[in-house]
């Protein structure tokens, strides 16, 4: 079956081809048949990346899917895809985000449909393109062209400060990735001329060149994460830009960080990852609790969610240095599931943006009145992300809390005032949206849930829970490769 | 699966069911048809509880899996029952006092707009709560904890327009967060030291924790299983609305009564108490949280009683003397007489849902009036709700022979076993719990007195409400005109329950004080280190039947002291109504202390909320907004920006500028050829 050699490249270029397709429809005369494309070509990508998951081996940790043909033979560049428990997952929670994203921006975006459309279907190929890469100049391509799209998406369809929020966001992430690039360089001479990241991760090194390229490295997942301090960009890419690209940019770009360290840092440089895992895991834990106290008094709601975001990431960030495999899955977990509820909320938000053009939580209160459906789904996903038991925002970080006791007391206990703060700053933005009398006019006139925004709600709100319930499928795929990962960073790598 | 097992999953499952339809679709199939979906549930989860509780009396206990939650390494995590004697009398309770509240519900909530979401949250609520009794491992338990949690945030916050009501519930979901923090570390040192999370095996491993230590800092070393156990107790404390996390629990009462007798009477707030009784194995183990525990329980017994003296609303009475009562509870435990606060968590349920709702009924009957000023002689107007809260405050005071007064003196004889035995922190908790039976006394009477008996002020009250329990989503035309509405008897709906509740109230202490405490019922469900803690076996040997022990207590120190605070409450509400003031004038320091209830919500309203949203908005302004972005990202933007404005004035484009830079640095290098050769 084609399909079955060739999946990976599907799951990677059906997303673009749509995308150039809707792209063809040209102005907005044809935005009505932009749209359908779109959504057809969105649910194309979630079909052909579905036997990922059901054709997906548990028992082995080895790359599955693998396809592998040369690309630049001068530089010895392959076009090499494969994915492993890791990766696929995280490729499963993009195609979804892509349907969600096509879905919220159906009536909200009037304007460049085919360009907006486009955009992100185009992004989620290059996504599951930097997913799938076993080349680390293929994984720089795909990762450095993905900033493309989303540049676009904030600087076009964004608010009044976008340009500002997009070039910062650009130059901060490409700073960073510009030191990756020296380092994949330095590593394709020392490897003899391969770009194969196979081939990286079995190469010895000694501590110093594992010291420098861990920094190289650092710089350009930390920036994505992001990880205090380097996470500035983030607040105002999130508050520029439109519903979809907050959506695609806290679902998906900041796990880009967090699978960066788990594919290139841990295993290239294990040493060099175990020698600064206390100043790794001393920036997740400032960031859950300094990121924690600064979303409590921000007064914009996607700022506020945009600092939780930074605040559940370094979850991740804490869980993957732990190394042990509860952190690992943990970590694993809490990014698909950040990957649910970040989207839920960013959309539940931008439900209300459409209708009272305001993200400042003083200009609500009282949609429990008007919106009753929509404030029982507002509910939900705020409880998700308050990390209630029942709900994915719990499965993550109570594993990687149970983790990190086991390494040291003190690591658990930071970690655990997300608890107090988590709460704190979802409930009280609920209690002043959601609660109260209804004061103001406008506040009076809104209407409910239309049944496209209730179905995207409530998709999500079966995911949230069901994750919740039982997430044991999914720690089930991730299990051989953890393990095999945990194995292999658990060996010296030095000559 | 056996037929057994399939009744162990109905238990939870039936309410959850009931749950859901009438929240999904309780517009859908109207009001009738929701409350008799969550009543049958209710109902067939109570009459299987019953069954259950049954076989297990005959020896029958089940300890297994559902189904496996989550996988990692070695780790399983697992959802599953345990059943056993502890598990099966708090189902029983839970089943039982939530099918009274469902029924009550029908009457107390007619009006509501909110009704159908209402029995879906209390249904809701029953589910979580089997979930937590019935866990076999403490991530279950943690779940029913956290669920239970929600349910109570949403409850409170049931009528979401009234700022008073979501200030409440934000702050109780908050305190509890707090308890939880500790909880779950506990539970995440329990899982570090032994691997699992399993009831069972964790206490098999109970002793080799306790033979560990661990040090917190360089140079300190302290025990494991001492720090385990406080930790859970904090989760305990957050829920069990202990001294100093207490403060959500008064604050709670903005939610409507029905929640007040199941929730934050009867069911969840007694689920600390539980989960200390449910982990002896661990806490028998450390003397020193053991004493914590004590000294905790104490203070609220006696300082929490206090608060109740002063209050005027009905509910906020009720209130404070269901923390009073936690508070003997945790002495009980901390006296390691787990099977006594259990025993005493099963009397208060009882007789403390039966309060809750005859107080529901009087603010029906009050026209949603909560405030005992504006009642009085009501005992003409509602006999059942008189009679039945009679029963309930007679059992509260603890009188002989009703339920009360036997787990509440086997409390105080415990209490004082353990000072006899020099048990750390003991002599204050026997005094605490000692002087609680007058403060107990004294309240419970002023509000029966001030309620039933005396002048009918109602009639001098022009009917504005103010403080209302009552006000629904709608805009309720409340009575607010000139006429007096006289009071009324509830209907049937309500005061059945009441009668459903008294008879236990009256009775249950009488007949189950012998099999619970002396007979052996709990078994190996409780442990007690028999040698460190020999108070429940000096308890048993002064014990001699039911009927000797209340006909016993009548020339003890608690009976002489609760007849006076009754007596006193008689003199100062019935007799001379003008003491009261004139003490509140006299004594106004110690009076305005109380009416601020310490303090502690001003304290923590300025020192944690206020103090994290300066410590927020500093880290933010000053952190973010002017070092990181200010200084090193717009900075590194300025500094290029400047350096590229300087560099671009050498571009001018004009020939001659480019010229004269030519003709210098041909200059310049010519010199240095000179000059070097």
């Amino acid at each position: 079956m084609l399909a079955g050699h060739h999946l990976l490249s599907l799951v990677i270029w059906v997303p673009i081809l749509s995308g150039v397709l809707v792209l063809a429809t040209g102005s907005d005369r044809q935005a009505g048949l932009a749209r359908v494309l779109a959504l057809f070509g969105a649910l194309a990508g979630l079909f052909v990346a579905w036997p990922l998951y059901t054709q997906f081996n548990v028992q082995t940790a080895d790359m599955q899917f693998t396809e592998f043909s040369s690309w630049i033979p001068a530089l010895n560049i392959n076009y090499h895809l494969g994915v492993d428990g890791i990766s696929m997952p995280l490729m499963l929670l993009n195609s979804f985000t892509t349907v969600l994203v096509v879905v919220a921006g159906w009536r909200v975006i009037q304007n460049k449909v085919s360009q907006y459309m486009a955009a992100f279907l185009i992004m989620s190929g290059l996504i599951n393109g930097m997913f799938a890469a076993l080349d680390a100049m293929l994984f720089y391509v795909f990762f450095e062209a993905m900033l493309i799209p989303l540049f676009l998406v904030i600087g076009v369809w964004g608010g009044p400060r976008r340009v500002y929020a997009a070039i910062k966001f650009f130059l901060y992430t490409l700073l960073g990735s510009l030191l990756m690039l020296v380092a994949f360089i330095y590593l394709f001479f020392q490897c003899n001329g391969s770009f194969e990241i196979l081939d990286f991760q079995a190469l010895p090194l000694n501590l110093p060149v594992q010291i420098l390229l861990f920094i190289a490295f650092f710089m350009a997942f930390a920036v994505k994460v992001p990880m205090w301090p380097v996470h500035t960009w983030l607040p105002d890419a999130h508050v520029e830009a439109p519903t979809g690209g907050s959506v695609v940019l806290a679902a998906i770009t900041l796990k880009i960080g967090a699978y960066g360290f788990l594919r290139f840092t841990l295993p290239i440089v294990p040493d060099a990852s175990h020698y600064m895992a206390g100043f790794i895991i001393t920036l997740s834990l400032i960031a859950v609790v300094y990121i924690g106290l600064v979303a409590l008094v921000q007064a914009d709601m996607k700022k506020l969610i945009a600092y939780s975001s930074i605040s559940h990431m370094g979850f991740a960030t804490l869980g993957i240095f732990l190394f042990n495999t509860l952190g690992m899955e943990g970590a694993l977990v809490q990014m698909v599931s950040h990957g649910f509820v970040s989207a839920a909320m960013f959309l539940s938000v931008g439900v209300m943006y459409d209708r009272l053009h305001s993200r400042q939580i003083g200009d609500y209160g009282g949609l429990a009145k008007v919106m009753p459906v929509f404030a029982a789904f507002f509910m939900l996903f705020s409880m998700a992300n308050a990390g209630l038991p029942g709900t994915s925002g719990f499965v993550g970080e109570f594993m990687v809390i149970m983790a990190a006791m086991k390494v040291n007391f003190w690591y658990a206990f930071l970690a655990a005032i997300t608890l107090i703060l988590g709460a704190a700053y979802t409930l009280w933005m609920y209690k002043r949206v959601v609660f109260g009398d209804v004061v103001r006019t406008e506040v009076a006139k809104l209407r409910d849930l239309v049944p496209r925004e209730f179905f995207m709600l409530a998709v999500l709100a079966v995911l949230v829970l069901g994750m919740g319930l039982y997430p044991l499928p999914l720690t089930e795929i991730m299990h051989s490769s953890v393990n095999n990962l945990l194995a292999h960073v658990a060996q010296s790598k030095l000559p | 699966m056996t037929d057994m097992q399939k009744l162990y999953l109905l238990v939870p499952l039936a309410p959850l069911l009931g749950a859901i339809v009438s929240g999904l679709f309780g517009r859908l199939i109207g009001r009738t048809l929701s409350h008799a979906v969550t009543i049958l549930g209710v109902a067939t989860s109570c009459w299987a509880s019953w069954l259950i509780f049954r076989d297990v009396q005959a020896g029958h206990v089940f300890n297994g899996a559902v189904y496996t939650w989550l996988t990692s390494g070695d780790l399983r995590l697992q959802v599953g029952f345990l059943i056993d004697p502890l598990t099966a009398m708090m189902m029983l309770v839970v089943t039982f006092v939530s099918l009274m509240v469902h029924v009550y519900t029908i009457g107390y909530m007619h009006d509501d707009d909110g009704y159908q979401r209402f029995f879906s949250y209390i249904s809701l609520f029953t589910f979580s709560m089997l979930i937590l009794v019935m866990a076999n491992n403490f991530l279950q338990l943690f779940f029913g904890w956290e669920a239970v949690g929600l349910v109570s945030y949403l409850l409170i916050g049931f009528w979401y327009t009234r700022p008073t009501a979501i200030y409440a519930n934000l702050k109780a979901f908050l305190v509890n967060r707090v308890g939880d923090f500790g909880f779950v570390l506990g539970i995440a040192l329990i899982l570090a030291h032994t691997g699992t999370l399993d009831y069972e095996a964790v206490f098999a491993q109970a002793t080799s924790l306790a033979s560990q230590g661990i040090s917190l800092w360089p140079g300190q070393h302290i025990s494991l299983i001492t720090l385990i156990t406080f930790l859970l107790f904090v989760g305990a404390m957050g829920k069990s609305a202990q001294f100093p996390l207490h403060v959500w629990l008064p604050d709670s009462m903005e939610g409507p009564t029905p929640i007040s007798a199941l929730i934050h009477a009867a069911t969840m707030v007694t689920a600390g108490i539980f989960m200390v009784t449910r982990m002896s194995p661990l806490f028998e183990l450390s003397q020193a949280t053991l004493s914590f525990v004590l000294v905790i329980g104490a203070i609220t017994a006696l300082f929490m009683g206090f608060l109740g003296m002063i209050q005027n609303d009905i509910k906020r009475v009720i209130a404070y003397s269901t923390l009073s009562q936690l508070g003997y509870m945790t002495v009980a435990l901390g006296a390691s007489a787990y099977s006594v606060a259990v025993f005493h968590l099963m009397t208060h349920a009882f007789f403390k849902a039966l309060l809750f709702l005859a107080a529901g009924s009087v603010i029906i009957g009050m026209h949603h009036d909560q405030d005992m000023r504006n009642m009085g002689g009501l005992r003409k107007y509602m006999p059942i709700t008189w009679l039945t809260s009679l029963v309930g405050s007679l059992a509260l005071i603890g009188t002989p022979f009703f339920s009360g007064f036997y787990s509440k003196d086997s409390i105080i004889d415990v209490a004082r076993l353990a000072m006899e035995h020099g048990t750390p922190g003991a002599t204050f908790a026997y005094v605490s719990v000692v002087a609680g039976v007058f403060v107990t006394a004294f309240y419970s009477f002023r509000m029966y007195f001030l309620v039933f008996h005396g002048e009918e002020r109602f009639r001098h009250v022009a009917h504005h409400v103010t403080h209302g329990d009552h006000h629904g989503t709608h805009d309720e035309p409340v009575a607010a005109h000139g006429h007096v509405h006289a009071p009324h008897e509830s209907p049937l709906v309500v005061t059945l329950p009441l009668i459903m509740l008294a008879i236990p109230s009256l009775l249950i202490g009488y007949v189950t004080i012998q099999p619970m405490l002396f007979g052996g019922y709990f078994g190996q469900s409780i442990f007690i280190n028999g040698v460190l803690h020999p108070e429940m076996a000096e308890l048993q040997a002064e014990f001699h039947g039911a009927g000797e022990m209340a006909l016993h207590s009548v020339d003890g120190l608690p009976f002489f002291l609760a007849l006076s605070g009754v007596a006193l409450s008689w003199f100062f509400y019935m007799k001379r109504p003008d003491i009261p003031a004139m003490l509140a004038r006299r004594f106004s320091l110690i009076y305005r202390i109380l009416e601020n209830k310490y303090g502690f919500d001003e304290f923590n309203d300025w020192f944690f909320s206020g103090g994290a949203r300066a410590l927020g908005r500093l880290l933010w302004q000053v952190g973010d907004v002017s070092l990181i972005d200010g200084f090193f990202v717009n900075g590194s933007a300025r500094v290029v920006g400047w350096f590229s404005t300087v560099t671009r004035r050498w571009q001018s484009g004009y020939i001659y500028h480019y010229a004269f830079a030519m003709i210098i640095g041909v200059f310049a290098l010519v010199t240095w050829f000179v000059r070097t050769t």
